[in-house]
């Protein structure tokens, strides 16, 4: 019923070396952009191949074979029109710090290479995982929600920035929704500090969420089931319509 | 240990003997109880005749008329003793963190047993085919199928359809075969088994069960996609089981059976399941509308769940379409549009009931089970025995390897070896294998061998796997789950995590199940809504966690107080406990307090269902848990306001609560139309209410206090005012104000109508909100800085508190 689309050869990107030998046979003619745009790409991304070439269709689709993309051609997205947080999303791939780099801003529009580096964000976990690999995988995941509310980028969550995102899930609930939303965020802003500064003098004030605090709230939240997409692996099945 | 099953064991004896006194008794004088294989609904046989017309004489002063009263007189006394052992369990409750209750009951089964074959004494030939399937069965099915966790499972319907589908005919057929290879095999002496008995048997023991693993798995929160599936697996394995079975049932009483047969039988397994499964969806969709309309017979509310979903179970058996398959498919499809159209109280009784018939109709099989396996007559064949242990056993973990190998590559988490262990090691076989055994048509030459080589698995697996199966999960440290998420921002990120997901997911445009949940959820906000609820409008999760928080934290604060509530019941006002005089009055507050959480934010924009804790089949939701999680929250929030943190940053916002934007009403934004409830009864309560707050609104003023609006009386007051001083003086003589008088006054503007409610269930974000005005440390709740709304009666707290 609900089940992922077909997908004949085994997902992962267990062993990068034997994707890569894949490489030139199974693309054959079909696609050779890809491996002219850069070799290493599979090395940095963790994508296979097969996967790079789907998100490269897509991305010339969404560019209209430009070589970059800009927020209006994800803005033109149809289906993401009923997101509600989809300026966090498309803010999310124009943020630099979700590049890998340690660079802070954002960007006016992002190249093939780049947009890949935001979705590697997203590749589920392989069974040989270690445990810190793991670890590490859940922390960048982390790091990619907390870069979402952090908008400034001054390193802290502040009231106003989280209540933005909590106003933006709401919105579609009315105007209750966006006082819901303000009760909520004060609500949970109070969570937070209350489990990360227990001890408050009289004189502190909360000045907002930390990475650490943040990673503190979130350490029962699920995540190994949840922030990953199954990327699909085989040139055929490609259901990008735009 | 000793103490309480000695105590049980007491218990059981005196019932045992008890009815087995009336039961040799009534043998005696009573004619032919020929209908002794009971029909259970209640149906004396021999119908309502208490006098003779024979014995003339006078008038008997004491009668007796046991064959009368014979058959629900004993079903009675068996479903007690099996519930005096379920609470025996309990009284020291180690016993059944080491050993599952199944073990004990059937141990106690054993016991019985053996007291009933040292005097001679047959158990009563309760279990018919008949009565397995159309009232014991529903119960059980009902249960698992009622409490499922929606969301994982719709998460995971691939992986445990997989697996329950497939799985069950792997075992089936393998177990069937390599059976049908050991009868050739002269030496055990049963070659006259042929391959549709052995399918047949096969079959009944590949029903998995493993009620005792999921409460395991519960308890050390094993990952959620292991649990579901073991969950799922057994639900509709059942499922297949039972369709299996009658298919084989079938065609082991024909003479030959011939290859066209074969592909009928396929095909028949295919509508045999989706057709129960249409049924079921038909049921379902008919009612939760009907539920729709319930509003005004709240008394029988619950009553359509269980009829309709029996109804479903029926008409699938007219059919002899998978009757398991539609009942599960009923109460999956209704039980989100249900629980939305009933009022609270319908739907704990909903839930109690569902409960506890699954738990009846378990406990009777297994405590049964143990008593026929002392009483009945046996075949033992030591090679089929143990060669059918060692198949099942062989089959199911190879079956689970090789399923998991082939479905892996569809998972966005694949199962590694020891979520596979776990699958593999729980199929423990039960409740179900047995009744199916039980009631094999007695034309089968071998029954009794059946019978016997089932017994001895259940056994097997249930003693040895399910004691076993604790420590193996905790010594190879299976992935696990943190399940306790009940906080805002938990929440808040996995709403933020789902919609960043369908958002990428569109944005690389390949679309998983992100994608179809957000056209479900579309599609169900459009339509199935608006047709099948009374109050459609749509809620977001988080603000459902948020009211249900709360809600909870404001029962609990009900609870600090309810000493003085508790202590004097009685002071609640007539008038309202004329209106509600039906009901316990310590519930009215409660669902006041839901309407007011209705009232604040029941129109949100889409709610997706919610399963909060994964239920085990013996355990309704717990909801101390949760309760507990508030607490701690609750304290944890006091604690921080004590030293009184935000300040600075917070104070723009805050003045938010303080002042409205001049020329506009709160009222406005909170139109008194959307006041309409689950309960009508509430609704009724809460037209009634201005006049009341006009009659006492003065007295009310703290939010903890709240029910005291309610008490009509001085004395309540002064109670009030008790609380209230001690609470200042802990908060050190109005220095540190306590801005939730102020929230109160602000939350009273929400909802003129229905101010009192209000109040309370706020208490939560007041209690949050309490440190923020301290950056104007004024008495600030005498300064009033809202007047705006003089009318409001509660704005003149001041006055009484001088009224003191």
């Amino acid at each position: 019923m609900i089940l992922p689309p077909p997908c004949p050869a085994p997902l992962g990107c267990s062993s990068r070396r034997e994707l890569e030998a894949q490489t030139g046979s199974t693309m054959g003619g079909t696609q050779t952009r890809v491996t002219q745009l850069d070799p290493d790409l599979v090395e940095r991304t963790g994508f296979s191949p097969e996967q790079i070439n789907n998100l490269h269709k897509r991305f010339q689709q969404l560019s209209e074979n430009k070589e970059t993309i800009s927020r209006e051609s994800l803005n033109r997205i149809p289906a993401l029109a009923n997101n509600p947080i989809r300026s966090q999303i498309i803010e999310a791939f124009f943020d630099k710090r979700n590049q890998h780099g340690s660079e802070v801003g954002s960007l006016e529009e992002i190249t093939f290479e780049q947009f890949l580096m935001v979705m590697s964000h997203f590749r589920p976990p392989t069974v040989e995982m270690t445990d810190e690999e793991k670890e590490a995988v859940r922390r960048e995941k982390l790091r990619f929600l907390f870069n979402m509310h952090d908008t400034n980028g001054d390193g802290t969550i502040t009231l106003a920035e989280y209540r933005k995102v909590v106003e933006e899930l709401l919105s579609k609930c009315g105007t209750i929704g966006q006082e819901a939303a303000k009760e909520i965020t004060d609500a949970a802003m109070l969570e937070v500090a209350s489990t990360n500064v227990p001890h408050m003098g009289p004189e502190d004030f909360y000045e907002g969420i930390t990475f650490e605090h943040f990673e503190q709230i979130l350490k029962g939240l699920e995540m190994e089931s949840r922030m990953h997409i199954r990327f699909l692996d085989t040139a055929t099945v490609h259901c990008g319509k735009s | 240990m000793d103490l309480s099953s000695r105590r049980g064991l007491d218990f059981f004896i005196f019932c045992v003997f008890l009815s087995l006194f009336y039961g040799s008794r009534a043998e005696v004088p009573s004619k032919p109880t020929a209908g002794v294989t009971i029909l259970p609904p209640i149906k004396p046989d021999s119908g309502p005749q208490p006098y003779p017309d024979d014995e003339k004489s006078n008038l008997p002063v004491f009668t007796m008329n046991y064959p009368r009263i014979q058959i629900p007189f004993e079903i009675t006394l068996w479903m007690l003793l099996a519930s005096f052992a379920k609470i025996g369990f309990h009284v020291y409750h180690k016993i059944t963190v080491w050993v599952p209750e199944s073990c004990l009951l059937v141990s106690i089964g054993l016991i019985v047993g053996a007291i009933m074959h040292s005097v001679h004494e047959k158990p009563p030939a309760v279990l018919s085919s008949n009565v397995f399937f159309l009232y014991m069965l529903p119960p059980i099915v009902l249960d698992s199928g009622y409490f499922m966790p929606t969301r994982p499972f719709f998460e995971n319907v691939g992986t445990v359809l997989w697996f329950a589908v497939v799985g069950t005919l792997w075992n089936s057929i393998g177990i069937g075969m390599s059976l049908f290879a050991i009868c050739q095999i002269e030496a055990f002496g049963v070659q006259d088994i042929n391959l549709q008995e052995n399918l047949l048997f096969a079959t009944i023991v590949s029903a998995v069960d493993p009620v005792a693993v999921l409460s395991v798995f519960e308890d050390v929160n094993v990952n959620e996609q292991l649990y579901i599936v073991v969950f799922g697996e057994c639900l509709f394995n059942d499922a297949v089981t039972v369709v299996l079975y009658s298919m084989f049932s079938f065609v082991a009483e024909m003479p030959v059976v011939e290859p066209v047969d074969v592909f009928l039988g396929v095909a028949r397994f295919f509508v045999v399941g989706l057709g129960g499964m249409g049924f079921g969806v038909l049921f379902g969709f008919v009612a939760a509308f009907t539920t729709r309309f319930t509003s005004k017979v709240r008394e029988i509310e619950p009553l359509f769940i269980f009829m309709y979903s029996y109804l479903a179970y029926l008409v699938a058996e007219l059919f002899a379409i998978s009757s398991i398959m539609a009942i599960v498919c009923c109460t999956l499809t209704m039980k989100y549009y249900v629980e939305e159209n009933v009022s609270q109280r319908s739907c704990t009784t909903i839930r109690h009931v569902v409960k506890m018939l699954g738990a009846i109709s378990e406990t009777l099989i297994f405590f049964f089970l143990g008593v026929v396996t002392i009483t009945t007559d046996h075949e033992w064949n030591w090679g089929y025995i143990l060669f059918t242990l060692l198949f099942a056993f062989i089959w199911r973990g190879l079956g689970v390897l090789v399923l998991t190998q082939i479905i892996n590559p569809f998972r966005t988490i694949p199962f590694n070896i020891k979520d596979q262990f776990g699958m593999a090691y729980g199929g423990l076989r039960g409740a179900i294998s047995f009744a199916l055994a039980f009631t094999l048509p007695d034309n089968i030459t071998r029954k009794h061998l059946f019978v016997t080589a089932t017994i001895v698995i259940i056994l097997f697996t249930v003693f040895l796997q399910g004691i076993s199966i604790r420590p193996l999960i905790e010594f190879i440290n299976v992935r696990r789950t943190n399940r306790d998420n009940d906080t805002i921002n938990v929440e808040i990120h996995s709403r933020l995590m789902e919609h960043t997901m369908a958002g990428i997911e569109d944005i690389c445009g390949q679309w998983s199940h992100y994608y179809w949940k957000d056209k479900f959820m579309k599609f169900n906000n459009r339509i199935l809504r608006k047709i099948l609820l009374r109050d459609n409008r749509a809620e977001s999760s988080i603000v459902a966690l948020y009211k249900k928080l709360e809600l909870q934290n404001a029962l609990e604060i009900l609870d600090t107080v309810s000493g003085d509530i508790s202590a004097a019941p009685s002071l609640i006002s007539l008038q309202e406990e004329k209106k509600n005089s039906t009901k316990p009055k310590k519930k009215f507050s409660a669902s006041d307090l839901k309407n007011m959480h209705d009232i604040l934010s029941k129109n949100m924009y889409k709610i997706r269902e919610r399963t909060v804790a994964f239920t085990s089949k013996h355990a309704l939701p717990n909801d101390n848990q949760r309760r507990e999680i508030l607490i701690r929250r609750h304290s944890s929030v006091r604690r921080s306001l004590r030293p009184g943190s935000f300040q600075t940053r917070m104070v723009p916002k805050s003045q938010k609560y303080f002042s409205l934007p001049p020329g506009e009403s709160l009222n406005s934004r909170f139109p008194p139309t959307r006041r309409s409830f689950a309960d009508d009864q509430e609704t009724m309560s809460e037209v009634a209410y201005p006049a009341r707050r006009s009659r006492f609104g003065k007295r009310s003023s703290s939010g903890a206090m709240m029910p005291l609006h309610r008490l009509d009386t001085l004395k309540e007051v002064s109670s009030v005012d008790v609380l209230n001083e001690s609470e200042r003086g802990s908060t050190g003589q109005d220095s540190q104000p306590r801005p939730q008088r102020f929230r109160r006054h602000l939350s009273a503007h929400d909802d003129n109508g229905s101010a009192d409610n209000v109040r309370t269930a706020q208490d939560e974000v007041e209690e949050e909100e309490e440190d923020r005005p301290q950056a104007s440390p004024s008495p600030a709740w005498a300064a009033e800085p809202r007047n705006d709304t003089p009318r409001n009666p509660l704005l003149r707290r001041p006055q009484w508190n001088d009224k003191k």
